[in-house]
């Protein structure tokens, strides 16, 4: 077994599971044609070895796969070509796993050695007859502008600049020329700096220097990159830098085969072009779902409480800081986040909320699901109520266990694996190809606002494990008042507009508001209604009118914004309560149907009321008074006024 | 030469030459493997410098004419490095 001695190899983690049996297990599935689960067994071995002799494995099995299942498989196929100075036939394996883990299906074609200029030029090239997709320019400082890669010291200053002017001019030539045959999407590769110039520190004392001169380049090429449609720059230079020159590079490898890249890096260079194909071929995730305990915090926070978990801006809290950075930077990218979670609501919900270490807060999630229900079941509502199909989900969790359970029953869904330190889940997150883009539209920007403004507004109750979750979440206030000079025009609107949720749908004018008031028996009771995520105004209206021992409601009517959180109950319980304070014995209301109104026609129902007839404008519910049990909701706190104003004593008319 | 070098050099050549491993043997050479040419010896190196972290010299690459060669060559290269 060659995982069997894995302190002796510096890629076979204990993660590594047997691949060998792993080999086997793909070619017996492919062998029985069970091509879906020799497909999961390829991304499972990609992920647990992703190094170039698995890659040879791979890509043969593709092959396989690709003649046997075309369009089977939910790949997406996608034609990338290679222009190139160097050897990157190596890398094509990688790159070809690198995207089947990403659900693509690539094709590629490689150009010869130091051919990109005539590739580009003639319109009748093996590269515009590819037809690519997508083509990256991968070409060297050292075989674009030799002058400024060698020798340059014995370069006159005015040469220098003349020869880095030259560089643009045909960049500018090759990309043009480009763009008149090809529609293609195009990546240039920026040009390296050496890592040790020609006059040491000498160099950088000047923007002439042998760096300054690159950098100039590298500036232009972004320009150019700019003024085209589709054609992008990738920071080559950047990205040596990252994994640093003396370890990217290899002169032996470089002298003897053109291929300057080290082993041990040439998927670094895969993925960097991943991070181009990926949003190009349209498989990108757009939400991400993120766990909360060891996640976007360290502990458990239904065990360690607010005062244990380790969020903050100091070491180790300090790991999921940057985590929540890198998750606020998804979002201004467009990518809407969401909360999967196993836990109780409210000790979630307090460390989200109040927690100071905390840099994201509620207001940031567009979905979140904190209950004890299986995750894949709870990513599957997430993507409902986003709006948004099931391969647009990422999931990123601490626990593999998770991790797996999700890949097994969604394997549409991108799995992060997080790393066992926290001090590298921001990288991990950064780095994800599935979140990159390309442009950015303003409403990309403003998308998570729009989704929080949204949610709020139409309350997420399947956040909670119960209505009643939701509505103590929601905090609310209501405060009851007779009709005032104030509110008379609200009053009379909303008996003009309302629709949904009305009762009797009688419209009422200012006037004939102010009428009623005057006249003995009638009330007239308006309630607002304020919550955590601000006040909703006035939001409904209450007539009654007391008849004998009766007291019969004669409208009853609430804002669509606030249907279904009972703030209705609490209006109703009132106009109970104070009828039988005014001696009334019964409670009585019209249901009268309209073809909006529906959302009101069970209230009496749903409210201990009796049935008492229907003719053919509607029907006729009771309330016994003297043995009411109708109450105002113990999560809403309300208030009554007495309403002693100049309003309600006459009204303006 | 031990078993398990050899063991873990044959798989990555199972990988690279595309046959499967049993049919590897020490003696396997670029006259016995047909996919041995000088692309796929070039992804041999690559993988073995990956699995095993080291570093071959152009000499030694010139030396690794079986599979045999090739593990010998990797366990010369660990013990140096300990």
């Amino acid at each position: 077994m060659h995982d069997s001695n894995s302190n002796s190899t510096p890629d076979s983690t204990s993660a590594e599971h047997n691949p060998p049996n792993l080999r086997a297990e793909i070619d017996r599935f492919i062998a029985e044609g069970d091509f879906d689960l020799a497909s999961r067994r390829l991304a499972e071995l990609w992920r647990r070895d992703p190094a170039s002799g698995t890659a040879s494995f791979m890509t043969s099995r593709l092959d396989d796969l690709r003649d046997k299942t075309r369009d089977k498989l939910a790949l997406t196929t996608f034609k990338l070509a290679i222009l190139r100075s160097f050897t990157v036939e190596p890398i094509v394996p990688l790159l070809r796993s690198e995207a089947f883990a990403h659900g693509i299906d690539l094709e590629v074609h490689v150009g010869d050695f130091n051919t990109y200029v005539q590739d580009m030029l003639d319109s009748q090239s093996s590269l515009y007859r590819f037809a690519p997709r997508a083509v990256v320019l991968a070409v060297r400082t050292e075989q674009v502008a030799p002058e400024l890669w060698r020798d340059f010291a014995d370069l006159a200053p005015e040469a220098a600049q003349q020869a880095a002017e030259r560089v643009v001019r045909g960049y500018e030539q090759w990309i043009g020329a480009f763009r008149k045959h090809s529609q293609s999407a195009l990546i240039v590769h920026s040009l390296e700096r050496p890592s040790s110039p020609s006059l040491g520190v000498l160099d950088d004392q000047s923007e002439a220097g042998q760096s300054g001169l690159i950098r100039q380049i590298n500036r232009e090429l972004r320009r150019i990159a700019a003024g085209f449609h589709g054609v992008y720059a990738l920071d080559y230079d950047a990205l040596v830098a990252r994994h640093g020159s003396e370890q990217w590079h290899d002169e032996r490898k470089w002298l003897t085969a053109r291929l300057p890249i080290a082993a041990g890096y040439l998927l670094q260079m895969a993925r960097e072009w991943m991070r181009f194909i990926v949003p190009l071929s349209g498989r990108t995730a757009k939400v991400l779902v993120v766990d909360l305990d060891n996640t976007l915090w360290g502990g458990v926070i239904g065990e360690d409480g607010m005062a244990g978990i380790k969020v903050g801006p100091e070491y180790p809290g300090a790991a999921y800081q940057g985590l929540h950075r890198a998750l606020l930077d998804l979002s201004r990218k467009g990518i809407l986040l969401a909360v999967c979670s196993k836990n109780n609501l409210a000790d979630a919900m307090e460390a989200l909320e109040k927690h100071p270490g905390m840099l994201l807060r509620p207001k940031h999630f567009a979905a979140m699901r904190i209950n004890w229900t299986d995750k894949a079941q709870n990513l599957r509502e997430i993507a409902q109520e986003l709006n948004v199909g099931i391969e647009a989900l990422a999931f990123m969790d601490d626990n593999p266990f998770e991790r797996e359970q999700v890949r097994a029953a969604l394997p549409e869904v991108t799995v992060i694996d997080l790393p066992k330190n926290p001090l590298e889940y921001a990288a991990a997150v950064r780095n994800c190809a599935a979140f990159e883009r390309l442009t950015l539209s303003a409403e990309d920007r403003q998308r998570t606002e729009m989704y929080a403004a949204q949610k709020e507004r139409s309350g997420n109750e399947q956040t909670f494990q119960s209505k009643e979750d939701f509505f103590r979440f929601l905090e609310q206030e209501a405060e009851l008042e007779p009709v005032t000079d104030l509110t008379l025009a609200r009053v009379a609107q909303l008996t003009q507009k309302t629709n949904q949720f009305n009762l009797t749908t009688r419209r009422y004018t200012e006037p004939q508001i102010a009428e009623m008031t005057k006249q003995p028996g009638w009330h007239v009771f308006s309630i607002r209604l304020r919550d955590r995520f601000g006040d909703h105004g006035l939001v409904g209206v209450a007539i009654a009118h007391d008849v004998g021992e009766q007291c019969e409601v004669d409208t009853f009517l609430l804002s669509c914004r606030v249907i279904g959180r009972t703030v209705e109950t609490a209006l109703l319980a009132h106009l109970a309560e104070s009828a039988a304070q005014r001696g009334r014995k019964r409670l009585e209301g019209w249901y009268l149907p309209t073809k909006k109104n529906a959302p009101a026609r069970d209230f009496y129902q749903q409210h201990g009321f009796e049935w008492q007839v229907t003719n053919c404008e509607g029907s006729l519910w009771t309330l016994d008074l003297t043995s009411c049990t109708l109450r105002c909701p113990d999560w809403i706190k309300l208030k009554v006024s007495d309403g002693v104003t100049e309003g309600n004593r006459g009204g303006k008319n | 030469m031990t078993a398990s070098t050899f063991e873990q050099v044959r798989s990555v050549a199972s990988d690279i030459f595309g046959i499967p491993a049993a049919e590897i043997t020490t003696e396997s050479s670029p006259e016995t493997i047909e996919n041995w040419d000088s692309m796929q010896h070039l992804n041999l190196v690559l993988a073995i410098e990956e699995k095993f972290g080291v570093q071959l010299e152009p000499e030694d690459i010139e030396q690794m004419k079986s599979i045999g060669a090739v593990a010998a060559l990797v366990e010369k290269l660990q013990s140096a490095a300990r």
